[in-house]
């Protein structure tokens, strides 16, 4: 250890302050605080400080959304062999998959990353570890045959629209992960919906029935999954979202660990049950009939309200205002995946949507607060 | 009459080094120090030259604001130095130890003690810097009538003292302290004690006991008072520590300006964690010539607790208001990949990205590492965890960052001071210096609304 300390020490020593690369000090930072902590000390303020810093809390997200991936890896070659009606095993399914996915995510942090390191520098802050975690959402969420250059051109407007624009992390309005999406489906609706799209090469195989269940349901189609398969994820999808199994494995990681707030994520499943099962009583279509256990399993809800409706900087930051904000996160989920067959995926607009409307929230509730205090004040200039 | 308080919200930070209840005698200090930054919002006026003889209790210096507000020397002797810092800015006086005179003042007898010369006692002799006001913190304003004294005896921050044993031997000067207050004030002075454990405060005479349950910061006196009577907009409270009860209790009995002062010198570094009796303005080292501490490391000191206390060097002086002397290794080394959840789980973490929750039973080691970089503030929730206040600090911090001072009011910015943020600092996963931001708005405020 100390060797290699030693060596980092030396290389960055024409980074150090008054030396000719100053300038670019974050750029290496950003590398040498994955290796070591740094030994600064307190200065200002409490003397000593948490375990816990923004690279934990983001790796935590990360690590929970492994079991997500590997599913959504395995997943990817799992649809493609069925279609294909080739014999296959696991390994045959999970490489066909890390085939096309591996290079997704390489696109993204790439791509990602790059713009990064250019604002830490120009700005002249330390890179933020945010993009780890929205680098690897992005190619989970988007279908699987979807050309490298879009992913690449949706992280570079995710990043610069989403984020940068508004001043970088901390700041944002909008969840990045789910900007890119949104522009690459309006961007490129053909890549992003019907039922092409959803297995890998499915072009290439003839009378293929890719449909996601929700595009089914909103064609007025019959669904002909179990309960259980749509719960372990077998079924057509954006990569890493089939899985509501999986995904919840993860909730269960964000939970423990109070990274991810549970308030949101059970606030929205008591949205989306509430509002699904209003509609099965109505149930004067198939989506409306669609039994309201079954929305909480299909497409992209549990994944959305698990990772990116608690985005703690584009969700509500209070906690009475994190309720009000997953309680209507799942709210808008149904009703849009009910409304507006156009969009048979709500939980991405849901979850953009509340995005806009959480400073609002928030306020009414910090208003609250201040109202209260500033009642106390009257009254007690009442009584002296 | 008593009423009971329990705080949920917060964290009991159990560290190594605790003080065992043993009570020596400092040795001698060869000098003495006053620091006119202990006395938030005070601009100090020198009242002495470098080289003039000075007695116990005489004055050497005075608030620029209020000349009535006189800081008086704790020993007789010889100003040996003024300290000054950039743009001669008064670090520090430093009065070197000889035999001299006492300062004694005229007290009246007991019956004929009022409001105004019991004020005026205060101010001459030099007790009255140990009355704080809030809002904010800052040195009592002789012309307020307050709306009451809040004296905490209940010290709940890391390491901190047990005032029961501190004070053992101060019991009738204590009483005779809050008899003083109690006629300062219409409503009857406020004790808040340990609900777990009832000691010789629960029979002081003429007060409102307040009985305090629940894990650090329920000691501070600002959560006390939000949870009792919050301090409405234009309101002032008072508030005295309880040895400095005894300081001016002693004062009223034999004329003299008391500074004593024991202190609890704690922290992982100390070999012989201890109680030690000194004066105000001691130097740190005739503390730690009784206690030790490890010289085979780089070690900080503390004036206070580790959250809230001030860094020292190991041969400067006591500050003027702690009880605790927090003495703890400097962090300056690096961790490889101490970013991993579940790393380095000896570290003492609120967070559930790490086990430390399981090895805290003998206490936790802590060093003065950050532990990470500071980061844009990200996460949200995990303040609140440890504010037991109806206030939401991260907006009262934002607010403060913007300078908006309507917002800050609005958001009660009187209800707290900068030590109460102090488990926000330590728990910050974006490392933020909370209570550096409430500082600087808590001057904005006094400079911009009076």
């Amino acid at each position: 250890m100390n060797f290699l300390r030693k060596k980092l020490d030396n290389l960055k020593r024409p980074f150090g302050k008054g030396q000719k690369w100053e300038k670019y000090a974050p750029a290496i930072n950003a590398f040498d605080t994955f290796l070591f902590v740094p030994n600064h000390t307190t200065h200002t303020g409490a003397h000593i400080r948490d375990a816990v810093d923004l690279k934990r809390t983001m790796v935590t997200v990360i690590i929970a959304l492994m079991p997500a991936l590997i599913y959504g890896i395995y997943n990817t070659g799992y649809q493609h062999f069925i279609q294909t009606e080739e014999a296959f095993t696991f390994l045959d399914a999970f490489v066909h998959g890390s085939w096309k996915i591996v290079p997704m995510i390489i696109v993204s942090y790439v791509v990602g990353l790059t713009i990064e390191f250019i604002f830490a520098v120009y700005r002249g802050h330390e890179v933020n570890e945010g993009y780890l975690v929205t680098g690897l959402l992005i190619p989970m969420i988007m279908p699987v045959d979807i050309p490298l250059w879009m992913v690449a051109i949706s992280v570079a407007f995710a990043v610069l629209i989403a984020k940068e624009a508004f001043g970088g992390t901390g700041m944002n309005i909008l969840n990045p992960a789910l900007t890119a999406r949104a522009f690459a489906f309006f961007a490129y609706p053909t890549y992003m919906s019907g039922n092409k799209v959803w297995v890998s090469e499915a072009s290439n195989i003839d009378g293929i029935s890719g449909e996601t269940i929700l595009g089914t349901l909103a064609a007025g189609g019959n669904v002909n999954y179990s309960f259980f398969e749509m719960f372990q994820g077998s079924i057509p999808g954006s990569i890493a979202e089939t899985s509501a199994l999986f995904v919840l494995i993860g909730a269960a990681i964000l939970i423990f660990t109070g990274v991810g707030s549970w308030r949101i994520i059970l606030g929205s499943f008591i949205g989306a049950a509430l509002v699904g099962f209003l509609f099965n009583l109505w149930g004067a279509n198939a989506l409306m009939s669609f039994s309201w256990v079954n929305h909480l399993v299909v497409g992209g809800f549990a994944f959305g309200v698990v990772f990116m409706a608690t985005d703690p900087v584009s969700a509500a930051q209070t906690n009475k205002g994190k309720w009000v904000y997953g309680i209507l996160v799942g709210v808008f989920c149904i009703l849009i995946r009910v409304f507006n067959p156009a969009y048979p995926e709500g939980v991405m607009l849901a979850i953009l949507l509340m995005n806009v409307f959480a400073p609002t929230i928030d306020h009414y509730v910090i208003q609250g607060n201040i109202n209260k205090r500033k009642k106390r004040w009257a009254s007690a200039l009442k009584t002296a | 009459m008593s009423v009971g308080i329990r705080i949920r919200r917060g964290a009991t930070i159990q560290l190594k080094g605790e003080s065992e209840k043993i009570l020596s005698d400092a040795t001698p200090s060869k000098t003495f120090a006053l620091k006119p930054d202990n006395f938030f919002g005070i601009v100090p006026r020198l009242m002495v030259k470098e080289g003039e003889r000075i007695s116990e209790g005489a004055p050497v210096f005075h608030s620029k604001q209020d000349p009535r507000i006189l800081f008086v020397s704790p020993v007789s002797g010889t100003v040996k130095e003024v300290v000054r810092g950039a743009k001669r800015k008064i670090l520090k006086i430093i009065i070197e130890e000889q035999a001299g005179d006492v300062v004694t003042h005229k007290i009246p007898a007991s019956k004929s003690l009022n409001r105004e010369n019991i004020r005026e006692i205060l101010l001459k002799s030099g007790a009255w810097p140990f009355i704080k006001q809030r809002p904010y913190g800052i040195t009592a304003d002789p012309d307020v009538t307050p709306k009451t004294i809040y004296v905490s005896t209940y010290a709940s921050a890391p390491l901190d003292v047990d005032f029961e044993f501190l004070l053992k031997n101060n019991k009738e000067d204590f009483q005779k302290g809050i008899d003083v207050l109690n006629a300062l004030v219409e409503n009857p002075v406020i004790l808040s004690v340990d609900a777990a454990f009832s000691g010789f405060f629960e029979n002081t005479k003429g007060v409102e006991l307040l009985h305090i349950s629940g894990p650090h910061p329920a000691g501070n006196v600002s959560v006390q008072i939000h949870h009792h009577t919050p301090i409405n907009m234009g309101e002032k409270v008072w508030e005295v520590r309880p040895e400095d009860v005894v300081n001016i209790g002693r004062l009223f009995d034999n004329g003299q300006y008391s500074s004593q002062r024991i202190l609890a010198v704690a922290g992982e570094s100390v070999l012989q964690p201890q109680y030690v009796k000194t004066k105000i303005g001691a130097l740190i080292s005739s503390l730690t010539d009784i206690t030790g501490f490890d010289k085979s490391q780089q070690n900080r000191f503390i004036n206070g607790d580790v959250l809230s206390g001030k860094a020292e060097a190991p041969d400067g002086h006591l500050d003027f208001h702690n009880n605790l002397l927090t003495i703890i290794p400097e962090g300056n080394h690096y961790r490889m990949f101490g970013w991993l959840p579940f790393m380095d789980n000896k570290i003492p973490s609120l967070s559930k990205t790490s086990l430390s929750w399981l090895f805290g039973n003998k206490g936790y080691n802590v060093d003065t590492n950050m532990n990470g970089e500071e980061r844009a503030l990200v996460v949200t929730g995990e303040m609140e965890k440890v504010f037991p206040m109806d206030i939401y600090p991260m907006q009262l911090l934002k607010a403060c960052m913007a300078n908006d001072i309507e917002k800050m009011e609005a958001l009660g910015i009187y209800e707290v001071i900068p030590e109460d943020f102090g488990l926000i600092d330590y728990a910050s996963t974006s490392k933020i210096e909370a209570q550096q931001i409430i500082r600087e708005g808590i001057e904005l405020m006094i400079k911009e609304a009076g």
